[in-house]
């Protein structure tokens, strides 16, 4: 049984699959680049690293073979499931 | 047989495309702007097999033709051949990185469907196979229906074939009866397809990037990659005193040597006096900081062609936001410790629009290269050459706290100004990681050149003409017997009423004559500095080699320190002050700019000059 859960709260190494994103909650020109990076419905990530000294943002998101710097709000815009 | 006379290199971002184009064009580049907009045009010569010149510029890197960025409208208008003034390239180079074909075929796919002549760079497959894929090109080639060429562009494998194709794309672009146009789709159609592409062209695929993740893992550690983050700078600020001290003692006397041997040679005479006393003294005093210059972007070069300069945005991004901006603006900002005006031009990779005009107001509070000759004159004379612990010494100490007060000033200004006149809601932060790459020495020898010769290009021009014209306002009219030759001057006299302004916070005539003419470039105020004292001095003493023992002779050393803090905040750079205007498109901004530095300046310098006389230094 899988939880859905938000990329933001997703556990660190975890590999999981966006299965829903909120676009009302980020900037047009945000969805714009996150769908130009292959953050979209259906891509399989893992967050790699958060931010410094305990901070939680950024995060450093792992899709395919990239990997790509988003902020924590880009990430609790997006629904994953867990693998 | 028609051969193509021009071709574009096209590609996302860090797919290799830089290192690609300097190995098919060699030192033949020429850079400049695209008309209109502030995107850096590259062009080289690239040499067919049959002999003829292709003229190959390389593009901004894109995600896509939907534009996002500037950089990206630039790319897509002129391979759509709607760019004014910039003609249709007749072949497109699309460059892939082979590790990462999945995300780089997305594109490739739109750029296809034009059905334009496009040859396929299947570039860095060396890392691809370092990361442990295999890949079948022959099989990409079926998928995409281009020629794929295989490459390496740092260890030049693969360019012959490549060149090969770029001169046959056009002829077999006319046979081929496939029809790109029907490809229409929508990205996820796109995405799909290109997973299925990028499947069809992996043999065999081992565990990813363990290099790449395990240098993650360190440099991107939450406590860890701070710390090492800001050991490399400081080492990085320690090299640029210590490395080029030999080179520039080794210039330095050779300018001495020139400004000899031409008053051996020549009669004594007003040109000779010119010559020593105006121009060598001068731009001699500037040319010997080019060791330091070059070091500075030896170090930013490397950073960037590494893929850590990201990594560096990554730390920062918390901090960053903070003052209401973004690690984005961390490029820009670290650009500009190199130099405002590369850094400014940076800021159009800046999404949001008021994040990008915070940036380009407090860039220049960087501290730039050209200051380092101004601080590097001002160290030697006042700071005693000794160590304050292991490795460090006090010079490069105060060098850094230089730096920090730049840093410290520019956030506070980041701050001040996100909540008043740039408020608005805080921007994000996406940005791709690349991969780790070990930085080829040919390709930072190329940057490090074309940096370089903007420099003495400057000190050629602006330099040289406002030293001349310094020296012969300081020359005339000729100071009676008994009288200062600097007092007597026009230059002289027309610096005595900003010096009733500057007198409150330390700063003495000279200093207030060398600001006038400092306005044009920060590096003069060293050369004016050398001019007046040259000029002053009764015998050849005080030229570029003594102007240190000059000013220590002449000023306090609250003075000296005032005026270093005067340069921390000052935005006395014209080059700078024009691209802000070219930037924001106006002159309310640049205005607004120099008002707030000008303030800033005046402060501290005479909040500096007041704590060190009370503390009786």
């Amino acid at each position: 049984m899988t939880l859905a859960t938000t990329l933001e709260a997703l556990e660190r190494g975890r590999r999981a699959r966006i299965v829903a994103i909120d676009w009302a909650a980020l900037a047009p020109e945000e969805g714009k680049r996150l769908r130009a990076l292959g953050l979209d419905i259906g891509a399989r990530v893992a967050v790699a690293h958060r931010g410094i000294f305990g901070g939680r943002d950024p995060l450093a998101v792992l899709i395919g073979r990239m990997t790509v710097a988003v902020r924590r709000v880009h990430a609790a815009a997006m629904e994953v499931e867990p693998l | 047989m028609t051969r193509p006379r021009t071709a574009a290199l096209v590609g996302n971002p860090n797919a290799g495309k830089s290192a690609l184009f300097n190995a098919l064009t060699g030192a033949r580049q020429k850079i400049a702007n695209y008309p209109g907009v502030t995107v850096e045009r590259k062009a080289g010569r690239l040499i067919l097999p049959s002999g003829e010149p292709v003229e190959l510029i390389d593009l901004p890197g894109s995600y896509s033709f939907e534009a996002a960025s500037p950089d990206e409208e630039v790319t897509r208008k002129v391979v759509h051949g709607e760019f004014v003034g910039e003609a249709k390239p007749e072949v497109i180079v699309l460059v892939l990185d082979a590790a990462n074909l999945e995300q780089h075929l997305v594109f490739a796919q739109e750029v296809l469907e034009l059905g334009r002549p496009t040859v396929v760079a299947l570039n860095m497959i060396d890392l691809a196979e370092r990361d442990g894929l295999v890949l079948d090109p022959a099989a990409l080639e079926e998928a995409l229906g281009v020629p794929v060429i295989p490459t390496v562009a740092v260890r030049r494998r693969g360019l012959d074939a490549l060149t090969a194709a770029i001169a046959e794309a056009e002829t077999r672009a006319e046979r081929d009866p496939r029809d790109h146009r029907g490809w229409h789709l929508t990205l996820p159609e796109r995405r799909l397809a290109a997973g299925n592409m990028a499947k069809g062209a992996i043999l065999s695929e081992t565990a990813q990037h363990k290099v790449h993740a395990g240098l993650d893992r360190v440099l991107l550690h939450p406590w860890i990659g701070p710390v090492i983050l800001l050991a490399f700078l400081f080492v990085m600020f320690q090299a640029v005193f210590a490395w080029a001290t030999p080179f520039a003692d080794a210039l330095d006397a050779g300018v001495g040597m020139l400004s000899d041997a031409v008053t051996r040679v020549m009669p004594e005479s007003v040109l000779r006096d010119l010559l020593t006393e105006g121009v060598i003294a001068g731009v001699g005093s500037v040319i010997v900081f080019l060791p330091q210059i070059v070091i500075l972007f030896a170090f930013i070069l490397a950073m960037e062609a590494s893929g850590y300069m990201a990594r560096a945005a990554f730390l920062m991004d918390r901090m960053m936001q903070r003052v209401g901006l973004s690690g984005r603006s961390f490029i820009p900002l670290l650009s500009s410790f190199a130099c405002a005006i590369p850094g400014i031009m940076a800021t159009r990779a800046i999404a949001d629009p008021k994040d990008r005009l915070t940036t380009i107001l407090i860039a220049p509070l960087m501290t730039c290269s050209a200051r380092l000759p101004v601080y590097a004159v001002i160290i030697a004379a006042f700071i005693p050459h000794r160590t304050v612990g292991p490795g460090i010494g006090l010079q490069g100490l105060v060098l850094f706290s230089l730096y920090l007060s730049g840093i410290v000033g520019a956030m506070a200004a980041a701050l001040v100004l996100r909540s008043t006149l740039t408020k608005g809601a805080a921007s994000g932060f996406i940005m791709e990681l690349p991969r780790y790459q070990m930085p080829r020495l040919k390709d930072l020898a190329i940057g490090l050149w074309q940096r370089a010769w903007v420099f003495l290009r400057r000190a050629g021009t602006i330099i040289f003409s406002v030293t001349v014209v310094l020296w012969l306002l300081l020359s005339f009219p000729q100071a009676a017997p008994g009288q200062s030759q600097v007092e007597a001057s026009f230059a002289g006299q027309a610096s005595k009423g900003l010096a009733v302004i500057v007198e409150p916070i330390g700063f003495n005539r000279e200093i207030a004559l060398a600001l006038i003419p400092a306005m044009a470039a920060r590096e003069v105020a060293v050369s004016s500095l050398a001019t007046t004292y040259a000029v002053d001095a009764p015998d050849d003493d005080a030229t570029a080699s003594g102007l240190a023992a000059t000013l220590s002779s002449r000023w306090s050393l609250p003075t000296a320190l005032a005026f270093l803090a005067w340069f921390v905040f000052a935005p006395q750079c014209l080059s700078t002050i024009a691209v802000a205007r070219r930037e924001t498109n106006g002159w309310k901004w640049p205005a607004f700019m120099l008002l707030y530095l000008f303030a800033l300046a005046y402060l501290f310098a005479g909040l500096t000059y007041w704590l060190a006389v009370a503390l009786g230094l």
